[in-house]
């Protein structure tokens, strides 16, 4: 998909992620509107996921082991036209499809049920060992959290995914900086990332603007190309990215917009 | 008589399950000797992987590999499998409705010398709350193989409890069938009826040949599959019995005993008494001495029996 067409998206799903989290007065947009051009690339370039394979038990798969990100993943499946966009105005209420974190049992497109940080990141193990078991050519794809890598089983399954040479499995770290109590930093250092994940075996892809298609297909490409190992594209994202009152700001990690805040914010994008 | 872990019985027919079918995966985290996992080993070593010791990865990435398609068995020993796993377990396994068979090993007090650290009396609580989830126990080893294949043709997630300890077989005889939440009736006595799973349904047993020599005749049921449970058998026991006594090597609290008062409180409600775990840790010691010690031996239900008949 072209630049053009991306773009177009992107601003339609930032206006979704909004409206959404605005109608349930919960939910996380600060840590969803810092993914979109990724999960975009992702969907619509990189992965081969579409409506004739969307049931197949093996394809290239996604996990957002970041799982409170949903407002990202269901705008992005939405975009996909794997349910109808009248959906995302039902995110989080009583007996809606559209669960606060994602549920694979109910949603079309979701490859796996998160919420519980640290847990994507081995399941995305797991999709992988079967595709080199079956000897195919899928790949898998998880997002993680900055935040998330606090959790011990990140670096378990960190542990595996080098252990097992998976080059089929790509991570995608969301370096925003920022969770819920704070700077990552502040609160409990869990960088330097690119270290870290080499000294655990990986291929590591610093991604230093991951709102450039241009950079973000290249760190796709670089992932792809590398053998014998799991590849991390660290991103250093903007937390609330495209909403200016909302950018750098960890208050915005998981409170919804109000109406006005909403209004501010659509104005912003230019959209209704 | 022939002495069987249930652990081994449980390596033998995963091992003639993954002759035969590739869809199998096992995932072991470091005890795949203890666990018997590793018997598979020798017919299929490619789809065994060694996931170290960590248990909470491991779990998830069972749920990946079932996401794709395999029916996986998981093991490690209960008290690492289901105690530290069992958020993984909860989520993305239990969640999702994954296919994955949690088989762990050396469950209970009977662990022995390991001690109070090692001896989970709690995994049967932790994996009959999560909805959706199988929970089997099988006595003996023809009971664990038959209970194996079961869960293997089974869709979704399942807890299977094997213990450490040789147990003699007693279902060896032709007629012996297993099905999944079907209780064995064992003995046919009157007014009180022992309710044993795991390695109990043995103390049971002996309970039961020591009380006949006194003239007292119990009914000595083998609750296999605690979730879910045997409901047309356990009122038929309410019904024809004055008093019920569960028997099982794990905590009174949430365990086969808790599950069996949930059910016959509302359907049928009876006398029921509780031998198990009390609310204790365990400690060091040989099994015998500590299902002794513990007040779960023949001996005790006995005594048990004696108090209310």
């Amino acid at each position: 998909m072209n630049y053009q067409d991306r773009e177009r998206i992107a601003l339609n799903m930032r206006a979704n992620i909004l409206k959404m989290t605005n109608q349930a007065a919960s939910g996380h947009p600060g840590g969803s509107l810092s993914a979109v051009e990724l999960m975009i690339t992702l969907f619509f370039n990189e992965m081969n996921i579409n409506e004739d394979n969307l049931n197949d038990v093996q394809r290239d798969k996604f996990v957002l082991s970041k799982g409170h990100a949903s407002p990202v993943l269901y705008s992005v499946l939405a975009a996909k036209g794997f349910f109808p966009e009248s959906e995302l105005m039902k995110f989080r209420n009583l007996g809606a499809d559209l669960q606060g974190h994602p549920n694979m049992k109910s949603v079309r497109g979701v490859d796996m049920s998160t919420g519980s940080l640290g847990q994507g990141l081995s399941v995305a193990v797991g999709m992988s060992l079967a595709n080199k078991l079956d000897n195919n050519d899928f790949r898998t794809y998880v997002l993680c959290g900055d935040g998330e890598c606090e959790e011990g089983q990140i670096w378990e399954a960190s542990m595996a995914a080098a252990h097992y040479k998976l080059d089929n499995l790509c991570a995608i770290l969301d370096f925003n900086g920022l969770q819920i109590d704070g700077n990552v930093t502040d609160v409990m250092n869990p960088t330097p990332f690119d270290k870290k994940f080499e000294a655990f075996g990986w291929n590591v892809i610093d991604l230093e603007n991951p709102y450039d298609y241009t950079q973000i297909e290249e760190a796709f490409a670089k992932a792809r190309l590398c053998k014998g190992k799991p590849s991390i594209i660290i991103a250093h994202t903007v937390k609330g990215k495209g909403i200016s009152f909302m950018e750098n700001k960890s208050a915005w990690h998981g409170v919804a917009p109000n109406n006005e805040q909403l209004k501010a914010a659509l104005e912003e994008l230019g959209v209704q | 008589m022939a002495k069987i872990a249930t652990r081994d019985a449980y390596g033998k027919a995963l091992t003639e399950l993954c002759e035969v079918r590739n869809d199998i995966v096992v995932l072991d985290a470091d005890l795949s000797g203890s666990t018997k996992s590793g018997m598979m080993k020798k017919v299929a070593p490619e789809r065994h992987f060694n996931m170290g010791i960590a248990e909470g990865n491991m779990m998830a990435v069972a749920a990946g590999l079932a996401a794709s398609g395999k029916t996986v068995f998981a093991s490690s020993f209960a008290m690492f499998a289901v105690g530290r796993a069992y958020e993984q377990i909860r989520n993305s396994i239990g969640y999702p409705q994954m296919n994955v068979k949690i088989c762990a090993s050396h469950a209970g007090i009977t662990v022995g010398e390991d001690g109070a650290s090692h001896q989970t009396i709690e995994d049967i609580g932790l994996m009959r709350v999560i909805p959706g989830m199988t929970v089997v126990q099988p006595c003996d080893g023809p009971e664990a193989e038959a209970a194996i294949k079961a869960v293997a043709e089974l869709k979704g997630p399942c807890f299977v409890r094997l213990g450490r300890s040789a147990v003699e077989v007693i279902n060896d005889s032709p007629d012996y069938k297993f099905e999944l939440g079907k209780a064995n009736v064992l003995k046919r006595g009157s007014k009180v009826a022992l309710v044993a799973t795991g390695c109990l349904v043995h103390e049971a047993l002996k309970a039961y040949e020591m009380l006949k020599e006194e003239g007292i005749e119990v009914t000595v049921v083998n609750l296999h599959t605690i979730k879910p449970l045997d409901e047309t058998c356990l009122v038929e026991l309410a019904k024809t019995h004055d008093v019920l006594i569960t028997c099982e090597e794990h905590s009174i609290l949430t365990g086969m005993g808790s599950a069996v008062c949930e059910l016959l409180s509302e359907k049928q409600p009876v006398r029921i008494l509780r031998i198990g775990q009390k609310d204790v840790f365990g400690e060091s010691g040989k099994p015998a001495e500590l299902l002794h010690k513990y007040e779960m031996d023949a001996e005790a239900i006995v005594k048990a029996v004696k108090g209310v008949y």
